[in-house]
This record gives C-alpha cells, sequence and structure tokens, in this order.
C-alpha cells in the first residue's frame, strides 16, 4: 500500500498517466477545492474591482473591506428556500443545475497547472475541454425548458443560439493553435494540454506571438468567443438582466441558483486556461529560453512568495487606514490577521523545496488571473449587444477571421 | 407643416391584434408581461409584449400602478397648498414641475414674478434638467447593458442635489418656488457654488461621451432603434428631445419664452434621424446648452426683491389658463380653471411622458425585445408623471 502511495512522488508523469488512482483523486480534490476557493474569490474580488471602477466602495460590512461576504452570500444562499415552481418540471428543473456544474467541473482533469500538475493528460486534451464545456448548453436550455416560464425560455433559447455559434469560431481559433505545434521537425503535432505547452517550450515562442500577428488573431477571436461562451457581458444576453431579468436561471433560487453561479465561474476560469495553455504558454514563465541561468531560475522562482508578501503588506496598511474608533476593533485585527497569514504563506513559498513546485501552478494562476480582471473589465466597459448583432459578430466576424487564420496559418506551416 | 393625416393609421381597439404576418412555422406567438415589477421599466410601468420570437409584433401598455389622484387632489386644495403636490408627479424634475404651476396661476392672477427671481428659477431649472438628464442618461445606458454610467451620472447629480438642499432644504421634491416668485433668498456664495459645479460637471460630461458617444457597442444598440418621424412625432403629440430628435426645431423656451429665458443665447440641438443615438445626442447636447444658460444666468443675475405683490388669500378671477413650459421631458402643461374661489375648480396636467409613451408602440413594432428596452430608456418617461 504505501509503495502504492510513493511510487507515484518521483514520477514525472501525471497521475492519470501513471496509473495511480489514489493520486489521481488527490489531485481532484485539489483542484475542487482550489478551484472553489478561486468562486469565491472571484466573487469577492468581482464586486470590489467593479465597485472601485464604479466610483463606489462595494461590500464593507461584512468582515474587514467585506472580505467576508462571500461567506455570508453562500450562509444565506444555503439556508434559503428551496422553491421549486409549481408548474415545473421536477426531474429536469433537478438535473439542469447538476449537469452545469458536473460539465463546469469536469474539463479541468486535464488542465495543466504544471508539466505533472493534471489529474491526467489526454492526448485528445483540448478536444476534451471543448467537448465537455460544450455540454453546458444542455443544462441551460434543460433549466429554462423546465422552468416552464417565458422569461428563462427566451433566456436558454438565446443562450442555446449563442453558445453553439461562438463554439465554431472558438473551435477554428483552437485548430490554428493546434497547426502550430506541428512545427517541429518529426512534423506531429499533439492534441494534448500538456503536449501544447511543451511545443511551445520547445519552439521557444509562446503561440500568440508564432507567425505574428496571426498567432494574436486567433488568440483575439478565441478571446471573444470565450466571453460569449461563458455568457458573460457584453455578450450576457442569456440573462440580460435588464431585459430578461435573470434568463435562464429566472425561476431558481437558493442552493440551486448557486450551483449556475459556481459553474459560471468556473467555466470562466475552465475558458481562460484553454487560452493560457494554447497561447500564453501554460505554465512556462516569462522567457523560459532567453533568461536562462541559475541567477534567472532563482528570480523567477521568487516571484509566488513575493505577490503574496505584497498582498499582505496591501492588508497591513489598509489595517494602518482602518479608523481608530473602538467599533472598528476586530475588523481592523481580522485584516491584520489576514495579512499575516498572507505573510506566513509568502514566506512558506520562498522556502527551496516549496519554491521550487509551486512556480508552474503560480505563472499558470497568475495568466488566468490577468483573464479574470478582463472579464470584470469588460463588464464594467461595455454595454450589451443586441441578439441579433451578437450574431452577426459571431457568423460574419469571427468565423470568417478563424478560416482566414487557419488557412494562412497552414500555408506558412508548410512553407516555413 | 408637414401632412399629419396621412401617417397614422385609423384606431384600433386593442394594439396586440394587428400583428397580421404569419409565422413561417406553425407556432405560437409568444405572449409576455414586462412589468410592473421589472427592472427596466423605470417604475411600475407594464408592457404586455407580443412576440414571434425576439420580434415584437405589439405592444400594450398598462398604466396607473402610481395613480394617486393629483389634479382630484388640487379641487380640494387652495393654490397655495396645491403647490407641493406637483413636484411629485415628474420627482427627477420637481423644479420643472413646480415652475409650470407657479407660472401659471401667476398668469392666472395676472401678477408677474419680479427679474431676480425669474433668474433664480432659471438657474435652478437649468439645473434640474441637469439632473434629470443625468438621471436618464445612467438608466437607459444600465438598460443598454452598460452599469457603469450610472454610478458616475449619479455621482455628479448628487452635486446638483446638494445645491437644491443648500437653497431649499429639499433634494428631490424641492418645492423650490412659491407663487409670485420665490421664498427663499438665494443663500450666501450660492452664484459662487453654481460657477464651481458647472467647472466639475463640464469635464464629466466629456466623460460619459467617451464612455459612450463611439463605443461601438453603444452605436449599434442605438442607431435605427425606436426610429421616430417628425411626422409621428407631431401626430402623436410627442414634444421635447424626442421630438427634437426627429428634426424639428421646437423649444417652448424660445417659441414661447417663459421666466427669463428671452433673456439668454442657447441653441435648440437637433437631429436628423430621429433613432435612439440621435436622442442621446440631442440630450447630451441638450445638457451643454443648458450650462451655458446656468453660466450667463449666474453673471448677470439682478438684484432686487424676489416675491412680487401676492394677496394672502389667492382667490383668481373666474376663467381658464394653460400654461406650458419646456421640461426636460417635453411639453409640460397645465390648465386650470377657476371658479373664482379660493380653490381651483380644476386642474389638468398635460404631462410629457404620458404623452411620450403613446409613441412606444409605434418605435418598437418589428423590432427586438432588447430594443424595447432601449426605446423605453430613451422616451425618459417617469411613471409618477404618466399616472399623476
Amino acid at each position: 500500500m504505501l509503495d502504492y502511495v510513493t511510487s507515484y512522488l518521483n514520477s514525472n508523469t501525471t497521475p492519470g498517466q501513471a496509473g495511480n488512482f489514489l493520486w489521481a483523486f488527490i489531485y481532484i480534490l485539489l483542484i475542487f477545492l482550489g478551484l472553489s476557493l478561486a468562486v469565491v474569490a472571484m466573487n469577492w474580488l468581482e464586486r470590489k474591482i467593479l465597485a472601485h471602477m464604479q466610483v463606489r466602495l462595494g461590500p464593507m460590512r461584512v468582515g474587514p473591506h467585506g472580505l467576508l461576504q462571500p461567506i455570508a452570500d453562500a450562509v444565506k444562499l444555503l439556508i434559503k428556500e428551496d422553491i421549486m415552481p409549481a408548474e415545473c418540471d421536477p426531474l429536469v428543473f433537478w438535473i439542469a443545475p447538476l449537469i452545469v456544474v458536473l460539465t463546469a467541473f469536469t474539463v479541468f482533469i486535464v488542465v495543466p497547472f504544471g508539466p505533472t500538475h493534471a489529474v491526467t493528460d489526454m492526448n485528445i486534451g483540448v478536444l476534451f475541454m471543448l467537448g465537455v464545456s460544450s455540454l453546458s448548453v444542455l443544462g441551460v436550455v434543460m433549466a429554462g425548458w423546465a422552468s416552464n416560464s417565458h422569461y428563462p425560455l427566451i433566456g436558454a433559447l438565446r443562450s442555446s443560439a449563442q453558445m453553439v455559434s461562438y463554439e465554431i469560431a472558438m473551435g477554428l481559433a483552437v485548430v490554428s493553435a493546434i497547426l502550430m505545434t506541428s512545427l517541429n521537425s518529426e512534423g506531429t503535432g499533439t492534441l494534448s494540454m500538456i503536449g501544447i505547452v511543451q511545443a511551445q517550450q520547445a519552439q521557444q515562442t509562446w503561440f500568440i506571438f508564432k507567425f505574428f500577428p496571426l498567432g494574436l488573431i486567433a488568440f483575439f477571436v478565441f478571446a471573444v468567443a470565450m466571453v460569449a461562451e461563458t455568457n458573460r457581458a457584453p455578450f450576457d444576453l442569456p440573462e440580460a438582466e435588464s431585459e430578461l431579468t435573470a434568463g435562464f436561471h429566472t425561476e431558481y433560487s437558493g442552493f440551486r441558483w448557486s450551483l449556475f453561479f459556481l459553474a459560471e465561474y468556473s467555466a470562466m476560469i475552465a475558458v481562460s486556461s484553454i487560452a493560457v495553455t494554447l497561447w500564453l504558454g501554460g505554465w512556462l514563465r516569462p522567457f523560459p529560453n532567453s533568461l536562462t541561468g541559475e541567477t534567472w531560475d532563482l528570480v523567477f522562482s521568487l516571484f509566488p512568495g513575493f505577490t503574496f508578501l505584497v498582498l499582505a503588506g496591501m492588508c497591513f496598511f489598509s489595517t494602518a487606514r482602518m479608523p481608530k474608533h473602538p467599533y472598528f476593533r476586530i475588523q481592523t485585527l481580522g485584516l491584520a490577521g489576514f495579512g499575516a497569514v498572507l505573510a506566513l504563506i509568502g514566506l512558506v513559498l520562498f522556502a527551496p523545496p516549496v519554491r521550487d513546485r509551486v512556480q508552474d501552478i503560480y505563472w499558470f494562476v497568475a495568466k488566468v488571473a490577468v483573464f479574470m480582471y478582463l472579464y470584470i473589465w469588460y463588464r464594467g466597459t461595455f454595454p450589451r449587444y443586441r441578439f441579433d448583432q451578437l450574431m452577426k459578430v459571431g457568423w460574419k466576424v469571427l468565423v470568417l477571421i478563424g478560416i482566414g487564420v487557419l488557412i494562412l496559418t497552414a500555408i506558412l506551416g508548410v512553407v516555413v | 407643416m408637414p401632412d399629419v393625416t396621412k401617417s397614422v393609421p385609423p384606431p384600433s381597439s386593442s394594439n396586440l391584434e394587428l400583428g397580421s404576418e404569419k409565422p413561417y412555422l406553425d407556432s405560437n406567438e409568444l405572449i409576455i408581461n414586462m412589468g410592473p415589477q421589472h427592472p427596466a421599466t423605470h417604475g411600475v410601468l407594464r408592457v404586455i409584449l407580443k412576440l414571434d420570437g425576439e420580434k415584437v409584433l405589439g405592444t400594450e401598455c398598462v398604466i396607473g400602478y402610481l395613480h394617486r389622484g393629483v389634479e382630484k387632489i388640487a379641487e380640494n386644495r387652495t393654490y397655495t397648498m396645491f403647490n407641493p403636490y406637483v413636484d411629485r408627479m415628474d420627482y427627477v424634475a420637481a423644479v420643472s414641475n413646480g415652475l409650470g404651476y407657479c407660472e401659471a396661476v401667476e398668469k392666472l392672477l395676472n401678477i408677474q414674478a419680479p427679474p431676480r427671481a425669474d433668474y433664480i428659477r432659471v438657474i435652478l431649472t437649468e439645473l434640474n434638467r441637469l439632473a434629470s438628464h443625468m438621471l436618464w442618461l445612467g438608466t437607459h445606458a444600465l438598460d443598454i447593458g452598460a452599469i457603469t454610467p450610472l454610478f458616475y451620472t449619479f455621482r455628479d447629480r448628487e452635486e446638483i442635489l446638494k445645491i437644491f438642499e443648500k437653497y431649499c432644504g429639499a433634494r428631490l421634491t424641492t418645492h423650490a418656488f412659491r407663487i409670485g416668485g420665490c421664498q427663499y433668498e438665494t443663500y450666501d456664495g450660492f452664484e459662487q457654488e453654481v460657477t464651481k459645479f458647472l467647472k466639475f460637471v463640464t469635464p464629466k460630461i466629456d466623460e460619459y461621451e467617451e464612455l459612450l458617444t463611439t463605443n461601438r457597442i453603444w452605436v449599434e444598440r442605438t442607431r435605427g432603434v425606436g426610429f421616430l418621424s417628425a411626422n409621428d412625432c407631431i401626430a402623436l403629440g410627442v414634444t421635447g428631445p424626442v421630438l427634437r430628435a426627429s428634426g424639428v426645431k421646437w423649444d417652448l423656451r424660445k417659441a414661447q419664452p417663459y421666466a427669463a429665458y428671452s433673456d439668454f443665447d442657447f441653441e435648440i440641438p437637433i437631429g436628423q434621424h430621429g433613432d435612439t443615438y440621435d436622442r442621446y445626442i440631442v440630450r447630451m447636447q441638450e445638457m451643454r446648452q443648458s450650462l451655458r444658460i446656468i453660466e450667463q444666468a449666474v453673471g448677470k443675475i439682478p438684484s432686487g426683491p424676489i416675491m412680487a405683490k401676492v394677496p394672502k388669500v389667492m382667490k383668481p378671477p373666474a376663467g381658464e389658463i394653460y400654461h406650458s413650459i419646456e421640461s426636460p421631458k417635453g411639453e409640460l402643461g397645465y390648465f386650470i380653471v377657476s371658479d373664482g374661489s379660493t380653490q381651483p375648480y380644476r386642474v389638468r396636467v398635460r404631462p410629457p411622458s404620458f404623452v411620450n409613451l403613446q409613441a412606444l408602440d409605434r418605435m418598437v413594432r418589428g423590432q427586438l425585445v432588447a430594443d424595447v428596452i432601449a426605446v423605453i430608456g430613451t422616451l425618459d418617461i417617469v411613471l409618477g408623471e404618466v399616472d399623476r
């Protein structure tokens, strides 16, 4: 038994490939935990960042600077009465959120957080991700249909049309990136998520800069399509608040609604992971080939620790700026404590054995975080597209650009 | 004058019966109920939509959820007592409402407010126009999905409300004017504060325009949406920025100058296409023109009394009067019938929101659901005024 546990420890493949179910399970648990934490953090961050873009403060009451707000929200949602509309189709109504959540979480088993930090490495990783994540539209349609109500129905119809159409543009962009992986001496491309990143390492460039500007354009197509795919502003028609109140999940409340919420944010993280893996070098740190040597390795391996120290510093700065009134004592202490925890994590991350192992994960998460920020930024900036315009952008612009980029990439790949 | 008779179809008993196009497949038309509790109907408007998929085949407005019988109340109040009630109609532009009523009663009593009072009235009314347009811009943008401008406009509207608060103690339902002038003298530093506000707000309007005017999505969402021709506007009695965006240069401040408007130099911005984008542009321009008027008014505000000689007990001679002003939403008219007693025999308000709302069906038929929201926003209705 012990052998079974330790046998994986020094392997250089993912647990799924090594056939080690125990470690695969541990990885799954870690990813599930990390993802839930990320969604909670995103909830707070989105409200805060959006608030600061809109000259307001955002949550400030529950915990210092509203840090405990997501927890309060979660508790509130869990203890809410579970309402199922009288006229709904109970079974479908019950299954719909489950499908959405399952698909959103399942895709993460192939996301490579590092060369070995994935649950498994499939030879059809990208296809698997795109395929499974597009299943979520089924859940959305089921939710809209089962609610037996007009607004959810319109929301679900919009959503299915939108997600299916943008999948095509997305797929075309992905194919052009996959074509680039075959530009090696053997001429063998790969669909494996880990293989794609390794191809970028071998070709010494992120695919976003490959065949400039072709890679960039493909990335742009994907970046637009992925926002539409996840139903976020400016493509948030299925849940267009001002038109359809809440779209396909209008009739959902409490825990079921929070499953949709969870799924939405994990889907955002999932598509961002695809973008990072395909175009931004996945877990690779910046300049892995030009800035080599021990000094540079050391410098880049200090980044995770420093990030947490900066966050801790921000906490301490805010602690110092807290009002001195006794009413705020607990909040001040809480913020200082939170800062201390962050600082501690930062210090732990400086320890050599830890810092070598978390590097890959750190760079991957940092790149995904940039996308998450972009999502919030879009939401604060853009008005919403109308349905016909959305379709026009999808079919008449993005698909065409996608095909053009694909053809040019293929030609260039043969020529070069 | 354009030929009005040709552009209006005969009235039908119900708008919903008019959807004559046969759907391609054997499918039912969807009738959905939007409101009265809906985030984008600006209060308690209820619109029954008849949809073919996303396409709107017909609409029917159901109003009255905010009916408080303001006109009837007037019959049991003296002229002075009724004054605060008018603020509750268009609560976003309460100052304009008050001005219209006061001027109508003054006309009935045949008295004239002193010049200083007229200038104060102009300044406050134009500030109110700014506040109203800011609120419109924020909510309109919110309806179309841009959530950020709302908070910017509310931030800047706050400064206007602060001036109101300092002047008369109230922020929203101000009751700023009295019949015969103003009750309050301006506070110390009023002129400086208004001038400071003008300096503060000019770059802010540029900021809104930066966010929206050339924003591709904004232009696509508003260009060609909710088209209303000049003929239709006139036939339906639509006034205000909606009329001007269709290219009709009609502004009561110029056409029948009231208060001190004839003293100021300003332009009437007009549009050409009569679509939602033009209405947006016209209102943005109007905000700048309002700034111009305030700037001139603050510069040459005369000294003197602020109240004309008004009898303690107002008993206007028997007769009737119609007086209208240009409120931020359009022509706001008061028709008052006096029987010679202390209370009006009948007060009838011509609310711009109510009349403009009639154009909704004409503007959205054949367009998409999302356009209904945009059009309700662009009409700039206040349900308190629609229902009264």
